[in-house]
């Protein structure tokens, strides 16, 4: 058998090959040759062939024969073969194979060989791929070589004790003993590795970093030698001495110092003095600086050298260097939480850093621009948000607009502008909205009552210019569908009111319809829309010709919805409007991320911002149950309780009827309606209990006021005014008790006159507790569309010392405040 | 930590491949491709950090490189490196390459691969930072060569085998065989 060919050889060879299959040709004549001598057991060559494979291996061909190989050369007695064994076995085995154990044994004498060079390789080796198994038999090895004399070994092994922790982390306590001199050695490269050491066990347990405090002064001194030392030529890297040793002490001093105030305090005056006297000419003197700043940031520093580290960052943010802008740009958004107003001051630079060609440092300039956007920059930043979303990458878009919707909900100084911008990034760049954006658009638009008719103008506009990004087509058909009255009367106070028709209306709606560019999503949306236009448009046969189409359309859900269409025009004709009427208010749902207190009220809202039609559907038939009860009798409404049964439905005649009474100002079915069983998705009088975050207009803004004071019972009411509903006056009862006995089932109840409508929520609980101890509340909700004079008649029903009391009582003396 | 650390040229063709973390071979050059493909479309004036691709880790990896001449060398660590400190790094690596093999250049990396390793395995250790002082790797490098030489290196076999053979003790050999009346001369055979 010839010798086997070199490795320089084989690389040569290789080389000529002019395509990719000439080089598999040659590699597999290689492997094949490799593969016999390694049969033949051939132990002089079996360091050149392992050699030869990995140079393969690094190609990318496979290897996995040479594996036993590499075994076999670490076992042997010769540098050379250990050292490529050794390499082969680092790149080549790991340790899901079992193979991988044979060489604890061979690992465990070679970290004893006379050699340091062996011991060196074999620490290395298993500092790099060492399994839980073997770092545990091997260990003690480790730990002795921590102690020894010789810096080459010594740091080697520390290393290789933090991948020994990393791997099995019951054996940090073992380690201890041995870091104990660790700082004192004068060598730099294991002075390095033992703050490597160092660092990992303090990160790892809370026992070590308390433990590892005391070490402060030490490292303090250390870092104070380093810059105070003048020239050393053996550690000076472009003129400052060790900045990979600096940089890790100060690492370190970031993780012992992080809420202690003792260290912080120790470490005050060494951070300023490397942040004042570091060179920043070069980029070693800036990666210092650079690690200062975030120590600084990060341990409980006093305030001016905070000021000294966001100084320093917003030198970095103007310096050339692009490297350095971007650290800037990291760090600043790692502070901006914590030094707000800070940051604040170099807004103008992170906002021009926008414009930059880099996309690294673009991406981290958009972010941390809208991290800055507060209620007072909101107008000039989202211009600029704005302009940048037109010109960025695709890339960028979909976070970018995201970005904007956020940072308009929390900070929009109008809703004008509110709905200004969301067209301006729906029309920019509407395919790459996020699908969640859709329904959370619908939702403000309904709840903009006053905006609606300038809404769906513009959206209307919009989607005559463009029918092909999705997100934009879908809000649009569904503002149109409801608000298409409004469209057509040409009712907009905002803009120049256009002129359209009913029929341009549908067509443009049909048109989606057809189009190849409107997804089944859309489809469904503009057939929703155009069915919701019956109610609203006269010319329903054209709607009722189009829905009857559909009704055979291959999309399974276009079809559906087309036949329950169908049947509401011919069979439920009468529940048509009832069901097809404007959508009420919706109430944020709180799975939506970071949302204002204002207007949730904790519950999660299942179906409310779907787009199909449930919520509407069932919306009626409880107005149905709860307003008959108003309707019968007097002249004084009844009472109606939230523990009340439903009552059977009603047809849609009456309901109509009552609507005509509640002026439709686009949300009017906010109203204390939809109490029902509990089980029912109602949107807003959920959890009412928690009424007082509901309402963000103050109280203070009407006096409470003494409805009943006798018998040592007295009744107070406070009021407030539900939003975004003006036409609700909620009331809030507080019942109190100055007698000397608890007063029990106590029971308030309430009637208005015909003109209003009155809701009652559950009481807090039924028994006053004597002597002021404590009140009863209860919420009453009151609309009142006609601004009446509230007028209310009470009655109490309860037990006092054994007997049963009732009383009655009108309550005439209401601030006018409270129904004006 | 350091993930991996990768040597290619303006090809894409790879000239040192170290990985820190398990990762299947065909994994491993799907990420080589994919790190290519993100490196060179960097413009020059840009700044030498990238995110990681999808397929090496999560966001917390960051993929730091520099383009000498005909080679990108790239770093891909997490955030507990600094990505300055990381940047001086790679120059310390290849200003200590260039002081094993005078002024090195791309060939010397490609001949002499398993050599680049033993350098890099004296800088970077389980994906951690070793020594950083170049004189010092330098020497330690230049003393284990000379072992290995001492020993006759990985191509030295066949002047081995010739050695070996020179030191084998051959029984002296007559030099005047007398069988009867027949006188054989044996040329002197000169040990080899």
């Amino acid at each position: 058998m010839p010798a086997p060919i070199r490795l320089r050889e084989l690389i040569r060879t290789i080389r000529t090959a002019r395509t990719q299959a000439e080089e598999r040709e040659m590699i597999q004549k290689e492997c094949a040759a490799i593969r016999s001598s390694f049969r033949e057991e051939d132990n002089t060559y079996r360091c050149r062939n392992v050699a030869k494979l990995l140079y393969m291996h690094m190609l990318g061909y496979p290897a996995h024969f040479g594996q036993l190989e590499c075994l076999k050369l670490i076992a042997s007695q010769k540098f050379t073969d250990k050292r490529i064994g050794y390499l082969g076995a680092m790149l080549l085995l790991d340790e899901r194979q079992d193979v991988h154990l044979l060489m604890t044994n061979c690992i465990k004498n070679d970290l004893n060989h006379s050699t340091q060079y062996v011991q060196g390789l074999a620490l290395c080796t298993l500092g790099c791929m060492g399994s839980s198994e073997m770092c545990r038999d091997l260990a003690g090895e480790v730990e002795k070589l921590l102690k020894t004399s010789n810096s080459y070994l010594r740091k080697k092994a520390a290393l290789c004790a933090v991948h020994v922790i990393r791997k099995v982390p019951e054996l940090m306590e073992m380690f201890l003993p041995a870091t104990k001199n660790l700082l004192s050695e004068k060598n730099h490269g294991v002075l390095h590795t033992s703050v490597v050491l160092l660092t990992e066990m303090c990160e790892r347990s809370p026992d070590m970093l308390s433990h590892f405090r005391k070490l402060v002064p030490q490292l303090v001194r250390i870092l104070k030698n380093l810059i105070m030392s003048g020239y050393s030529p053996e550690h000076d890297v472009s003129g400052i001495s060790d900045p990979f040793l600096q940089v890790r002490i100060l690492r370190l001093l970031r993780i012992l110092g992080r809420s202690d105030d003792d260290s912080s305090e120790a470490m005050n005056d060494i951070l300023a003095q490397v942040a004042t006297n570091t060179e920043t000419s070069k980029n070693v003197g800036n990666a210092i600086l650079y690690e200062t700043v975030l120590t600084i940031m990060d341990i409980k520093s006093e305030s001016g050298l905070r000021v000294l580290a966001i100084n320093i960052l917003g030198r970095f943010l103007l310096n050339n260097d692009k490297n350095i802008r971007y650290v800037a740009l990291t760090s600043l958004l790692k502070t901006v939480q914590t030094d707000h107003n800070a940051v604040q001051r170099h807004r103008s630079t992170i906002v021009d850093c926008l414009k930059d060609l880099d996309v690294s440092i673009k991406r981290r300039a958009m972010e941390l621009s809208f991290a800055l956007v507060n209620g007072n920059n909101i107008r000039g930043m989202m211009k600029e948000l704005l302009y940048f979303l037109d010109s960025c990458d695709p890339e960028f878009k979909a976070d970018c607009a995201s970005g904007v919707f956020l940072a308009a909900e929390k900070y929009a100084p109008s809703k004008r502008w509110h709905i200004d911008t969301i067209m301006r990034v729906l029309t920019t760049s509407g395919s790459y909205v996020r699908d969640d954006s859709v329904p959370n658009l619908i939702q403000l638009i309904t709840n903009s009552v006053e905006m609606h008719a300038y809404t769906v103008q513009r959206l209307y506009k919009a989607l005559l210019d463009d029918i092909s990004q999705q997100p934009l087509v879908q809000v649009s058909s569904w503002c149109i569908g409801e608000y298409g009255d409004l469209l057509v009367s040409g009712q907009c106070e905002e803009e120049e009111p256009i002129q359209v028709t009913e029929d341009e209306v549908l067509d443009v709606l049909e048109g989606l319809l057809v189009s190849n560019l409107s997804t089944p999503v859309t489809r469904g949306y503009s057939l929703t829309a155009i069915m919701k236009l019956s109610t609203r448009f006269s010319s329903v046969n054209r709607i009722k010709k189009v829905v009857s189409i559909y009704g055979s359309s291959i999309d399974v859900e276009l079809q559906q919805r087309a036949v329950e269409y169908n049947a509401m025009f011919k069979k439920y004709d009468h529940m048509r409007p009832a069901l097809l009427e404007r959508m009420p208010i919706m109430e944020k749902s709180s799975s939506n991320g970071p949302t204002e207190m204002v207007q949730t009220n904790g519950e999660t809202e299942p179906s409310a911002l779907e787009s199909k039609h449930p919520p509407p559907v069932t919306q009626p038939t409880n107005q149905a149950n709860d307003l008959l009860d108003l309707l019968g009798g007097n002249d004084v409404g009844p009472v109606i309780q939230t523990s009340m049964p439903t009552k059977p439905p009603s047809s849609g005649g009456e309901l109509l009827d009552l609507l005509g009474d509640l002026s439709l100002t686009g949300g009017p079915t906010s109203a204390p309606v939809s109490t029902g069983p509990p089980p029912q998705p109602g949107f807003l009088l959920d959890g009412l209990s928690s009424q007082n975050l509901f309402n963000d207009i103050s109280a203070a803004g009407i006096p409470s006021m003494t409805a009943y004071n006798k018998n040592g019972l007295k009744i107070e009411f406070t009021f407030e005014r539900a939003t975004p509903n003006p036409n609700i006056a909620v009331i809030t009862i507080h019942a109190s008790n100055t007698t000397d006995a608890d007063m029990t089932e106590f029971v308030f109840q309430a009637a208005v006159p015909k003109t209003f409508q009155l809701q009652l929520l559950s009481p807090s609980s039924n028994v006053v507790p004597a002597l002021n101890q404590g009140t009863v509340t209860q919420v009453i909700r009151v609309l009142n569309p006609q601004k009446q004079q509230l007028r209310m008649r009470i009655k109490l029903t309860y037990s006092h010392k054994g007997s049963a009391v009732q009383d009655l009582a009108e309550v005439n003396n209401f601030p006018p405040q409270s129904w004006q | 930590m350091i993930n991996a650390i990768l040597i290619f040229n303006n090809h894409g063709k790879p000239r040192l491949i170290r990985f820190y973390q398990y990762f299947a071979e065909e994994l491993q050059q799907q990420i080589i491709r994919e790190t290519f493909h993100l490196v060179s479309k960097r413009d020059d004036n840009v700044c030498n950090f990238l995110e990681g691709g999808s397929l090496i880790g999560g966001s917390d990896y960051k993929l730091i490189y520099r383009h000498y001449a005909t080679l990108y060398f790239v770093f891909c660590v997490d955030s507990s490196e600094s990505e300055l400190g990381i940047l001086d790094l790679i120059q310390v690596f290849v200003e200590t390459l260039d002081k094993c093999f005078e002024n090195v250049c791309e060939l010397d990396l490609i001949f002499h691969m398993d050599k680049v390793h033993y350098i890099l395995q004296e800088v970077v250790m389980g994906g951690m930072v070793l020594e950083t002082n170049m004189n010092e790797i330098v020497a330690q490098v230049e003393l284990q060569n000379r072992m290995e030489k001492s020993e006759g290196g990985l191509s030295a076999a066949p002047a081995r085998a010739v050695s070996a053979v020179k030191n084998m003790n051959l029984p002296e050999m007559p030099r005047n065989i007398n069988i009867g009346d027949l006188n054989i001369k044996v040329p002197s055979l000169s040990p080899f």
